[in-house]
């Protein structure tokens, strides 16, 4: 009892602080998640109440469902192209943009694709690639003569993932800009200044030596965001591609799940796909988090 | 290098890396500008461009007639417009506030109070963070329901304020504010929540404007909570309003694309209001110093 109360007087404070985000956040964030992950185990139509059948769900999902392998691979590919492309771009264009004039104005350039609703998206990209020799794309292609006929940019399962990847890094840098062009106003002036004296001439010095372990924490951020935002494919790859796409070629993990949750209303079967890309996603988080996180941690 | 003397008496230095650098920048700059533009210049399309077949980007001959039609289409419908608009105005300020303040209090005391547990917290907001929110909308409606919130402010207002994301972000940030300068603080008699209020946040600017940026455009474009938990008319806002104009879920009947399309520039002004004011913040904010204190 002693030990408790010399518990709760030294921690009072942080738990309090803590409060209404740990209330908020368990009732509607932790109750649904862990509500999901139990209806991975049953077939639930959303109509009848959920029946348990075990780990039937996964066993189809991960031998039996030849789609599911398709979207693995597809989302693996994107993954792998636009996280990595992504965060680099977004971060050299916020260090650059930072350093520029008329800094206000060309962020929100850079952030405009986010401001702008979905639609408007979804039309400025069909104007660009269109699969006609009309669309821009392709007129500039025909005109260059690097192509003869016009490409079907998206319907033909050669090209699909391209222009999805094309789209997706060119739409959804925003975010990370953001974050790290916050950051990098949040180095103190005083750490460029001590570097200069320690011999510190040029820029790439002091991106490498003083800006980028200063920024660790949202490096880290922008990353984790990064995969999750990259695993997560889903919105501009069913526009560009209609759902199901041609031949599958521009089926992505969340495409298959929104697929059996939606359409289907096998929700019992979409939750062990979420269920499972959680699990690539952590894994990958976790590493991330390895070689990133900052030292008190 | 080249020196040209810039406004104000400044020296403008042109080198070949910055020049390469700014070109490199205008590209990036055009291409992501792209939809801002678009949207700017469909709204000013008559209907005969807003259905040209291949479409075109630019508007030719720019008119008033989308705006005229918005105004005709809004002045005939059943619950008055600016209701819409409190609407979607109320519920994405209030979660703006709330979010900023609680994921705040709450990633500050993650960080610096590191009460037992504090770990275990974060751990479970990052696998939040990578869980497919899909799967999690129809539980999520279930315990809005049973808490009887359905068709209330509270259910648009309440699932939103604690976002993983938003918790990770502001942590992030809290990391990088020195524990000596609280301990100064304390020792000179500040009480915890003032400390956190009046020392810690004002230096978190950049990070809570980068917040509300976010929050307010993922909010303030927010269709599928007004959907599925607002029944009456009156509760609706913006986003959902938008397809009652546009005449049905499809979004575009022909008759009143012009409407949508004027309508849809209208909504982006006040996120660009909120972008250029919070990001001015950002970057005019003198940075925090850490050391001299």
């Amino acid at each position: 009892m002693e030990r408790f109360k010399v518990f709760i007087q030294k921690n009072w404070m942080g738990y309090l602080f803590l409060a209404p985000f740990l209330i908020l956040f368990t009732t509607f964030v932790v109750v649904p998640v862990f509500y999901a992950i139990g209806l991975s185990f049953t077939n639930f139509n959303m109509l009848q109440p959920p029946t348990f059948v075990g780990l039937n769900n996964y066993l189809l999902l991960l031998l039996d469902d030849q789609i599911f392998l398709t979207a693995i691979g597809n989302t693996l590919v994107f993954a792998l192209i636009t996280g990595p492309t992504g965060y680099f771009l977004s971060f050299f264009a916020a260090w650059a943009i930072n350093q520029m004039k008329a800094k206000r104005f060309i962020a929100l350039a850079f952030y405009a694709p986010s401001i702008t609703s979905a639609v408007a998206m979804s039309v400025v990209w069909l104007v660009i690639f269109s699969g006609d020799r009309y669309g821009y794309a392709n007129n500039i292609l025909i005109t260059l003569g690097l192509i003869e006929s016009p490409i079907m940019w998206n319907t033909d399962p050669n090209y699909i993932m391209t222009v999805i990847i094309i789209i997706s890094l060119w739409m959804s840098m925003g975010t990370g800009f953001l974050v790290f062009l916050a950051g990098l106003q949040s180095v103190p002036k005083e750490y460029y200044e001590a570097g200069s004296i320690d011999g510190i001439r040029s820029r790439a010095q002091e991106l490498i030596y003083i800006t980028l372990p200063a920024m660790k924490p949202q490096l880290l951020f922008g990353a984790i965001t990064a995969i999750v935002a990259a695993f997560g494919v889903f919105d501009i790859a069913v526009s560009v591609a209609g759902m199901p796409s041609p031949n599958y070629a521009g089926h992505t993990i969340v495409a298959h799940l929104y697929d059996y949750a939606f359409i289907r209303f096998q929700m019992g079967y979409a939750s062990a796909v979420a269920v499972v890309l959680f699990l690539m996603t952590f894994i990958l988080g976790r590493l991330v988090m390895r070689m990133l996180s900052s030292k008190d941690e | 290098m080249i020196k040209i003397k810039w406004f104000r008496g400044q020296w403008l230095h042109i080198t070949a890396g910055k020049t390469l650098m700014y070109a490199f920048m205008l590209v990036m700059v055009a291409f992501t500008s792209l939809p801002l533009i678009f949207l700017v210049n469909t709204a000013f399309k008559p209907m005969e461009e807003l259905f040209l077949f291949p479409p075109r980007f630019f508007v030719m001959r720019p008119v008033l007639t989308n705006f005229t039609d918005l105004v005709f289409v809004v002045s005939s419908a059943a619950v008055p417009f600016t209701r819409f608009f409190f609407n979607s105005l109320f519920v994405t300020v209030s979660i703006v506030f709330l979010t900023v303040l609680v994921s705040s209090l709450g990633a500050y005391a993650l960080v610096k109070f590191k009460p037992p547990g504090a770990t275990a917290i974060f751990s479970i907001v990052i696998m939040a963070l990578m869980f497919s929110p899909h799967v999690t909308r129809i539980p999520t409606y279930m315990v809005v329901n049973s808490l009887g919130l359905i068709n209330t402010y509270w259910a648009l207002i309440l699932p939103n304020i604690a976002v993983a994301f938003n918790i990770f972000l502001m942590k992030q940030f809290m990391e990088q504010y020195p524990n000596e300068l609280i301990e100064a603080a304390r020792i000179d008699g500040a009480r915890e929540f003032k400390i956190f209020w009046s020392l810690v946040m004002p230096s978190m600017a950049p990070a809570w404007s980068t917040l509300i940026v976010f929050t307010f455009v993922t909010n303030w474009n927010d269709f599928f909570s007004p959907l599925i938990y607002v029944t009456s008319q009156a509760m609706r806002t913006l986003p959902l309003a938008l397809q009652v104009i546009g005449g049905g879920p499809a979004g575009m009947t022909v008759g009143r694309a012009g409407a949508v399309a004027a309508a849809t520039l209208l909504m982006t002004i006040p996120t660009v209001i909120t972008f250029t004011v919070m990001q001015g913040r950002v970057m005019e904010t003198m940075v925090h110093s850490g050391i001299k204190g």
